[in-house]
């Protein structure tokens, strides 16, 4: 048998021409589009991606159930939902500028580099228009950056750190969740109300950007109303055990512990620290308190009855009697049977946000839709009377101080809403948070 | 010369890779796998698992921090961006140099150890890695949320140049050609090409039957008076360049590194890359980090929407229960979906995936031997 | 002072945990020489023993009240327990101690899982390489893992001690110190108890009875003690389902610290592989010093005045340590020659 040999040389020139054989009919054809993905035919398509696996994976699932009433309720199914409620009508009920809404789903884990895949799977593939969904800071900010870069709007989910809508903001990116800073302005004075103005604090932070983000938040609204901070503690996140973390609290002489932790950690650190007998505890003569500034109340189920009195934050809650709450919670309990959690509620708002300002626009164009959200004031989706700021594309709207239910009805009771901060009190400078929008992207044709 | 020479089969199976990977977009099309970023994931993956094999199939070490150099080589790729160019050549020249340099460390420490200490020790240096990126190190990598590029950056070497990228965010091009979508797939596909005919030459060398040799018998060779861990750490090394390169290839086409990257479970999924297309094949790891990142990217995106328009053929009540029971293993089942399939190819094919198109391969030869054979017999 | 002393207490108590995750896989893997990364997915598997038990405890009998509606419209439920109308106050008790109840279901389970495990698919595996032995126990833990989200969601699940477990243990004025400064949640010290009740059992068993003399024969020798004409296989099935309940009660007696979910298990595999690992192949006592070792040290990392000196030193201390003893010590603390190291 005689061996064929080819040298190296050789080899890449062929590796070369078959190359630009292959690649030029598919790099070189100009695609005819006006905008990344511009819908051609009688649907308009939306990427939904949510976490499916990993811990988020129920708050994932909630996100869906919200988005896909949002999308039946957007092409006139079902009872229409919070659609009734808006005050904008510029919804018809027919799809989106005439176009009938259908959407993709995808995994992001709550990791960056697979939510970035996913929504790349969705833009490159299934000619999305618009991606949306998240439950982590992280993912937020990833796929906020990939959607700057391909030309699509990104409608953040449920993301709380400052970044998303400061540090990192986009063009193309909007968020209607809250932050840590609000969150700090609405707890400050509520705090100080419970728990008077001479109090030392405890924080243990999750040892990554959105705990700092909240720490310093926190940190700066408690210590205006004159709390000493004893020590901020950080801890690794998905510590699991912080018991390590919660014995030098006991002896520290603080009266006050902050659990800057999300999802399970928060979970397994207020379970832990109330096993240490914290929430009872005596301290320089004053009920030692805990406060836990992000509330998921998916995720307080899990915590059980440890979180009862203990105060947070949330973006919104199932128990609020505003009309569109109401018709939320309705529309959405006929259809799955239990209420909606605060990650479903955004979701749906961010869909149907994104719906109307297409339809005000009359196009899908990002440079065009962008601006119709700018500045856009509404009402009637459950957070009272709202504001997407032009200047970072952060809605501005009530905050809920919560507190976790000393007698609850049903499992899915677990907090009740103690003060309603009014928006005024939460406003902060856009510039304060520091990044760049820059111009729109409407990807390249 | 004779050393760039490849022997008839190898050179079938290289323009075997070349042209897949070449008409990968094609190729994929029908399986829903035809666009960019998945054909990236291919590659890039597919460079990975072959790095790793290198090290694992070849020498039987077990490595589980091979993700720290990919990790690795995704910071320097986007510190190469940030600091010196949008070119993606330097950047990933100096992410296979770092990872390189990262693996001779780490390699020279954990290869004092063999077996399952090996297999810790380069664990715990990994988990360090990415404990440390996500927290402490954060100046360096941006931490939770990914180090990312921004405006200002200074870019030296193409403000030298005088390029200019105005108010918009930079991506990475080589001189013009944009390095994301399909030219950014040819850049890594033509880049893993040459790292599957590297791999080849190696599998074929003397320096790879030494290594072969390790796995066999280390004791033996020991005895002989030959000292093997300069071997073990010269394959280490290649392959933890080959996953630095991988690393600067991810970065490459979408300039954003993240600490998960390092995570044990990031390891983790090269080894079973490897395993389950066949460890110690050349072309199995391929096929393994083939099969993982579909999985992951396509039986994920399945939705309730798409099982009914699929069994839209079926009378409604059967529909309905179609999806309902497909839909436990797609969408959010994926997981579910590839764990069995572990299972059922460790089990039924000891050599991963590899096993089965050999096993196919010789019945397909058999029957069509049979045939000829039965053919010639007829005709005699 | 008191700071030491409570981040001892911490440390045992964290080492006991450590220990006992570590003790059922050092049985399978150190011994029997599985790399089995379905452990996690054993003691996720236990901590939901204690899930279901109290699912099944808190069954409620639901009567929908047409009077009262919901805030999405349909008729409210009524929910009682049925343990509760059947039983009165004895279902009540028997509620808040569903956890230590739930112990007694989860022995036969667990051990009954691990039969099936092991006769089913490890026994087939036992010979191959070590690489299809993680492909397969792997694939094993993602399937179990899917199975317990597909039937109880991902959230956490609370599981809380029984209420006289709840409150705290004064150790200070044991020591003769002032009340109140050095005090010790209960179920933590029972938790510890439990793992060194469990660890001594083991022990005794495998030291003590003829069935351990001949597991730990086969263990050093398989085919010799074949040989003799003795069943080493059914032994190392009944070995693996010791195993599997070792680990199902350490994820049990877990779930009033940690509330269980679907995942539970991954975060405590890699782990509990360092602790075998670091306590060297094929020894049990290794094992168990390597769990009390990692976890006090963790615990003492992670104090305030440790971390400001060394930032993040509590977040890798037990790779730092495994690295250091793996390197001073070539099998880590008590390994024995020739397992596993090739």
């Amino acid at each position: 048998m005689s061996k064929r040999k080819i040298g190296r040389r050789d080899m890449l020139k062929t590796t070369a021409v078959v190359g630009a054989g292959f690649a030029a009919p598919m790099v070189f054809v100009p695609r005819a589009y006006a905008y990344t993905n511009e819908p051609k035919g009688a649907t308009v398509t939306l990427g939904f991606n949510v976490p499916q696996t990993g811990a988020y994976a129920d708050e994932g699932a909630d996100e869906l159930r919200a988005y896909e009433l949002a999308a039946e309720h957007i092409n006139g199914e079902g009872d229409g939902g919070m659609l009734n409620t808006f005050s904008s009508k510029a919804l018809k009920g027919n799809g989106i500028n005439g176009k009938q809404v259908i959407y993709v789903t995808g995994d992001t884990q709550t990791k960056a580099d697979a939510a970035r895949a996913s929504a790349k799977r969705m833009i490159e593939k299934d000619g999305a228009v618009m991606i949306t969904g998240g439950s982590s800071s992280s993912t937020a900010i990833a796929v906020q950056g990939l959607c700057q870069e391909a030309g699509v709007i990104f409608m953040a989910g449920l993301t709380h750190s400052n970044d998303t809508t400061g540090k990192d903001k986009r063009a193309n990116g909007f968020r209607h969740f809250f932050n840590t800073e609000m969150s700090g302005a609405a707890l400050g004075p509520v705090l100080k109300n419970a728990f008077g103005s001479d109090r030392v604090a405890y924080h243990l932070t999750a040892d990554y950007t959105w705990g700092w983000s909240q720490e310093g938040s926190i940190k700066k609204y408690t210590e205006q109303l004159g709390w000493q901070t004893y020590e901020t503690v950080r801890t690794p996140l998905g510590a699991g055990d912080f018991s390590q973390y919660i014995t030098p609290v006991l002896t520290s002489g603080a009266d006050v512990l902050v659990l800057n932790h999300y999802g399970r950690d928060m979970v397994n650190s207020l379970t832990q620290a109330v096993q240490f007998g914290l929430r009872d505890k005596q301290v320089n003569g004053k009920d030692f308190a805990i406060v836990v500034p992000l509330y998921s109340r998916l995720m307080a189920q899990g915590a059980g009855e440890n979180v009862k009195g203990i105060f947070g934050s949330t973006n919104w809650h199932w128990s609020l009697q505003d009309e569109g709450s109401k018709a939320f919670v309705r529309s959405f309990g006929q259809k799955y049977g239990f209420p909606p959690s605060q990650a479903a509620h955004t979701c749906y708002c961010q869909a149907i946000l994104y719906a109307d300002a297409c339809e005000r626009a009359g196009t899908f164009r990002p440079s065009v839709v962008g601006p119709a959200l700018e500045g856009f004031k509404f009402d009637g989706l459950g957070n009272g009377p709202t504001e997407y700021r032009a200047s970072d594309h952060q809605c501005f709207k009530d905050v809920l101080v919560v507190k976790g239910k000393e007698a609850p009805t049903s499992k899915f009771d677990v907090l009740e809403v103690v003060e309603v901060t009014p928006r005024a009190q939460v406003e902060y400078p856009a510039e304060m948070l520091g990044g760049e929008l820059g111009p729109y992207n409407d990807g390249t044709a | 010369m004779r050393t760039l020479t490849l022997s008839r089969n190898d050179l079938i199976l290289l323009a075997g890779y070349t042209l897949v990977v070449l008409g990968g977009p094609i190729i994929m099309a029908p399986l829903g796998a035809g666009y960019p970023d998945l054909l990236q994931k291919f590659v890039i993956f597919g460079i990975f698992a072959v790095g790793f094999n290198i090290l694992f199939g070849l020498t039987g070490y077990l490595s589980f921090g091979h993700a720290a150099f990919l990790g690795i080589g995704s910071y320097t790729a986007v510190w190469s961006f940030k600091l010196l160019t949008m070119n993606p050549l330097p950047a990933i020249v100096l992410a296979t140099l770092l990872g390189g340099l990262f693996a001779a460390v780490i390699g020279y420490i954990c290869l004092r150890r063999t077996g399952i200490y090996f297999s810790i020790l380069t664990l715990a240096f990994a988990q360090m890695s990415y404990n440390l990126a996500y927290s402490v190190l954060t100046p360096i990598t941006n931490g939770e949320t990914g180090l990312q590029l921004v405006q200002s950056d200074p870019r030296i070497l193409d403000a030298a140049a005088g390029r200019d990228y105005g108010a918009v965010l930079p991506s990475s091009d080589l001189f013009g050609i944009p390095m994301n979508g399909y030219p950014g797939f040819y850049f890594c596909g033509v880049v893993s090409i040459v790292c599957f005919y590297l791999a080849i030459r190696i599998f074929r060398s003397p320096f790879g039957l030494m290594l072969r040799a390790i796995k066999s018998n280390q004791n033996r060779l020991n005895y002989t008076g030959l000292n093997t861990q300069p071997y073990a750490l010269a394959a280490f090394v290649v392959s933890g360049m080959y996953a630095g390169l991988a690393g600067g290839l991810l970065a490459v086409v979408d300039p954003l590194a993240g600490a998960e990257r390092m995570q044990w479970t990031a390891s983790g999924e090269v080894v079973l890359m490897t395993i389950l297309g066949g460890a110690g094949t050349l072309l199995g790891p391929v096929i393994g980090a083939g099969v993982i990142k579909y999985f992951e990217n396509i039986f994920s995106a399945f939705n309730e929407g798409i099982l009914m328009a699929a069994f839209d053929f079926l009378p409604e009540p059967i529909q309905h229960l179609m999806v309902n029971v497909t839909s436990l293993f797609v969408g959010e089942g994926w997981h579910l979906t590839l764990g069995a399939l572990f299972m059922v190819i460790v089990i039924f094919l000891p050599g991963g995936l590899m096993e089965g198109f050999n096993r196919l391969s010789a019945l397909v030869a058999g029957i069509v031997r049979g045939r000829r054979d039965g053919a010639s017999a007829r005709g005699a | 002072m008191d700071a030491i002393l409570l981040q001892i207490l911490n440390g045992l108590d964290k080492g006991g945990a450590y220990a006992l995750i570590a003790l059922g896989l050092t049985i399978t893997f150190g011994t029997l020489g599985v790399v089995n990364f379905a452990h996690g997915a054993l003691f996720m598997l236990g901590a939901f023993c204690a899930v279901s038990v109290k699912a099944l405890l808190s069954l409620e009998q639901v009567t929908e009240d047409a009077t009262q509606l919901t805030a999405w419209g349909t008729p409210l439920e009524v929910r009682v327990p049925y343990v509760e109308s059947w039983f009165g106050d004895f279902g009540t008790v028997l509620l808040d101690y569903s956890v230590p109840v739930s112990i007694l279901v989860a022995i036969p389970v667990m051990l009954l899982i691990g039969v099936v495990m092991e006769r089913g698919l490890i026994r087939f595996f036992y010979k191959r390489p070590h690489a299809d032995q993680i492909l397969v126990t792997f694939g094993l833990a993602i399937v179990l893992q899917e199975i317990v989200k597909g039937a109880f969601g991902a959230n956490p699940i609370p599981q809380p001690a029984p209420d006289v477990a709840k409150g705290m243990i004064d150790f200070g004025v044991a020591v003769g110190m002032d009340a109140g400064n050095v005090v010790y949640p209960m179920w933590r010290l029972v938790y510890f108890l439990f793992s060194v009740a469990v660890i001594a059992g083991v022990f005794a068993f495998l030291q003590f009875t003829t069935f351990g003399m001949v597991v730990r024969a086969g263990m050093a020798d398989r085919e010799t003690v074949g040989l003799l004409g003795i069943d080493v296989d059914r032994r190392f099935t009944i070995v693996f389902g010791i195993a599997a309940m070792v680990a199902g009660l350490a994820g049990l007696m877990y779930t009033p610290i940690l509330s269980p979910d679907y995942h539970m298990g991954m975060d405590f595999l890699v782990l509990s592989f360092v602790v075998v690992v670091v306590g060297g192949m094929g020894s049990l006592p290794g094992a168990v010093a390597a769990g009390f070792l990692l976890g006090i040290l963790q615990s003492f990392a992670s104090m305030n005045e440790v971390k400001s000196i060394l930032p993040g030193i509590d977040q890798i201390i037990i790779y730092l340590i495994a690295v250091i003893i793996l390197l001073v010590r070539p099998r880590g603390l008590m390994g024995r020659k020739g397992v596993m190291e090739h």
